[in-house]
């Protein structure tokens, strides 16, 4: 059939004809009139979303002071924004964090109490100079007060997301929330259906200048988003918008425990339907969305893929890894997005709302995501450890283990067993303990059999972190049949890091 | 329903929920149970089944011990509240669901106040109750 121009559409709306339904509505309908009836019938097809967006920020421009100042440093309820820009115009980041309150509140709370209306401390350093004398600054303001708050996002609406588990044996805390040990639970993120690139995966009306639903307000896409990666269906978007317009309910501070902050942003894309095709890639629905269940125990660029699942299974609830149904939550709201999507519907329909074609489209080719160039090696444990390691048998004495510490001048001593396997591990402390109470025979008695340990494969980095998680200053390195290959300590490290 | 039993130093060291058990032969569900160091009496949160409420509280106050009913063991602060569900997969007893419409909703009678959910919640929406 002979496609609908975006004039067409926007002439139904201003006239109250126009036909828009959600993304989640499309798939019947593409079922029952099949892809050319449907996009005769539908004019647009709203989608929307709202989760987590770490790069997100916006610019705002506070206005001269009297004296004039050329802010080197500004802090906005104390987390710090970026000011190397003119006099007074600044950058907060979404995941910037307060300095007196740490985590519980960052620059994406400053952002949700600027659009609440809520009164925001600032506080400015500077050099001066002749035109702008002034050192510091103190002052409050509403965002009434300020002249520009223009959200600028370079990193939003990923079309799908990884599904987050973790089969270590310890809780960790991520940005895809807290995940229980020995793949305790499963978490996920993304509309599925409602997702907006997913419902135009090849933009043909997404791009530079695509007119959207940005927390509330009517904002813009500005092209693609920092990591955008089309040939794997991670494509994303760079939007920004005018804070002044934007609605609370739809920008949300948020902490993810033992990580740090983040906004949630409300994005909803209109679709306009201009052929057959768009028509027919709006009827993807949760089934047809696949995502990979990384493990998240393993912290690497790499993690381990345990399987495959699509949002459908995701949203029902649980879904199989191992042979045991595991609970899933999402850590977007499918609730808002949902909301989103119907009040965008709502705009369109009363005329308050006139979608665009892009000036120019996301590219679907020439761009890759690469991981980062990293100069220089990166050392592993077997760098740095100590190879020439003095272990002791299971079975003797507490103050055997004295003397061969006494003589060998260190702090701790593998026991292994007489296959030369690790069974436990014994410190000088531990030993002085066991003196003190008079415990002088069997070391097995006082060893700690739970031994934390490394492999020599492993980035220092990860295990100067386990060192710290643990409060240890050392780790026996084994190989995969447990045999003690050398012993890693927090000293080592330090001087590794000295050398850096 | 959820209750707590607050005591006092005088009578900790008695078994006093065994006590109650044996009296009443209702099945009490222990939650949690906090007693302070030397002297500083205690408090028990007890999962009483409601019909047999005023039996077990009769039979506790009889014993010197004080009752306060649990109105909430969960709290949660709708304004903040964004029903993402991500308490859904922490929540070791299944309290937290979504409704068909994707908003959350809870089933409080199951809550033990293990507080994984309030830590989970990127919105500080919840917090656990007390009395
Ligand atoms: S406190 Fe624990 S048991 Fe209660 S709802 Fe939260 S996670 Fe579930
Ligand atoms: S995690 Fe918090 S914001 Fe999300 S549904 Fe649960 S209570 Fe609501």
């Amino acid at each position: 059939m002979a496609g609908k121009t975006i004039e067409d559409i926007n002439a139904k709306i201003a006239d109250g004809s126009v036909h828009v339904v959600t993304a989640e509505e499309m798939p019947d309908i593409v079922a029952e009139l099949g892809p050319d009836g449907a996009a005769k019938e539908i004019d647009i097809v709203t989608t929307g979303t709202f989760g987590a967006m770490c790069s997100s920020g916006a610019f705002f421009n506070l206005g001269h002071s009297d004296p004039p100042i050329k802010m080197q440093k500004v802090w906005l309820n104390d987390v710090e924004a970026y000011a190397g820009l003119a006099a007074i115009d600044a950058y907060i980041g979404a995941s910037q964090l307060s300095k007196s309150r740490g985590m519980e509140y960052g620059g994406a709370h400053v952002i949700e109490d600027l659009v609440a209306g809520k009164s925001i401390d600032i506080h400015a350093t500077a050099y001066g100079t002749d035109c702008y004398p002034r050192k510091v600054l103190d002052t409050t303001v509403t965002i009434d007060d300020i002249n520009q708050a223009t959200m600028c996002n370079p990193r939003n609406g990923y079309q799908k997301y990884n599904v987050a588990t973790n089969c270590s044996d310890r809780t960790l805390y991520t940005y895809m929330g807290t995940l229980l040990p020995d793949c305790g639970n499963v978490t996920y993120s993304g509309a599925g259906v409602l997702s907006p690139i997913y419902n135009d995966p090849t933009y043909q009306t997404i791009g530079l200048g695509s007119r959207i639903f940005l927390c509330g307000g009517q904002g813009y896409v500005t092209g693609q988003g920092t990591q955008h990666d089309p040939a794997n269906n991670f494509a994303t978007m760079m939007v920004q918008g005018d804070l002044k317009q934007m609605d609370k309910k739809y920008v949300r501070g948020a902490t993810f425990h033992g990580y740090g902050t983040s906004l949630y942003v409300g994005i909803g894309i209109p679709i306009p339907i201009l052929n057959a095709d768009i028509a027919k890639a709006t009827a993807v629905t949760d089934a047809d969305i696949t995502v990979d269940v990384l493990d998240y125990g393993v912290a690497r660029r790499s993690r381990p893929v345990l399987r495959q699942v699509t949002y459908e299974e995701l949203k029902s609830g649980m879904i199989d890894i191992n042979g045991r149904e595991i609970t899933t939550s999402p850590m977007s709201s499918f609730h808002d997005a949902r909301a989103i999507a119907g009040e965008l519907k709502d705009w369109i329909q009363k005329g308050t709302f006139y979608p665009t074609l892009p000036v120019e489209r996301l590219p679907g080719t020439g761009v890759e995501c690469k991981p980062m160039k990293q100069i220089g090696e990166q050392p592993t444990v077997a760098d740095v450890i100590a190879k020439r390691v003095i272990t002791i048998q299971q079975g003797l004495t507490v103050e055997d283990a004295a003397k061969v510490i006494m003589e060998g001048n260190f702090n701790h001593l593998p026991v292994v067993s007489d296959k030369g396997r690790l069974v436990g591990i014994i410190t000088a402390w531990d030993i002085a303990k066991a003196v003190a109470k008079n415990k002088r025979d069997k070391l097995d008695d006082i060893m700690t059999r739970a031994v934390v340990t490394a492999d020599a494969n492993e980035p220092i980095d990860i295990v100067a972190r386990r060192l710290e998680q643990h409060n240890i200053s050392a780790l026996p390195v084994v190989d995969k049949h447990s045999r003690v290959m050398g012993i890693i300590t927090s000293d080592d490290i330090s001087k590794l890091v000295a050398r850096r | 329903m959820k209750i707590t039993l607050h005591v006092t130093p005088d009578i900790t060291p008695r078994p006093l929920v065994a006590e109650v058990i044996l009296e009443t032969r209702v099945l009490l569900n222990i939650d949690w149970a906090s007693v302070k160091p030397k002297g500083g009496g205690g408090e028990v949160a007890i999962d009483v089944p409601h019909d047999q409420y005023d039996q077990v509280a009769a039979a506790f106050e009889k014993r010197g011990a004080t009752i306060t009913a649990l109105v909430q063991p969960v709290i949660k602060d709708d304004d903040e509240c964004v029903n993402c569900g991500a308490c859904i997969s922490v929540c070791p007893t299944g309290v937290i669901s979504f409704r068909d419409d994707w908003s959350v909703q809870m089933d409080l009678e199951k809550c033990v106040q293990c507080g994984a959910c309030v830590t989970m919640c990127p919105h500080a929406a919840l917090k656990v109750g007390k009395y």
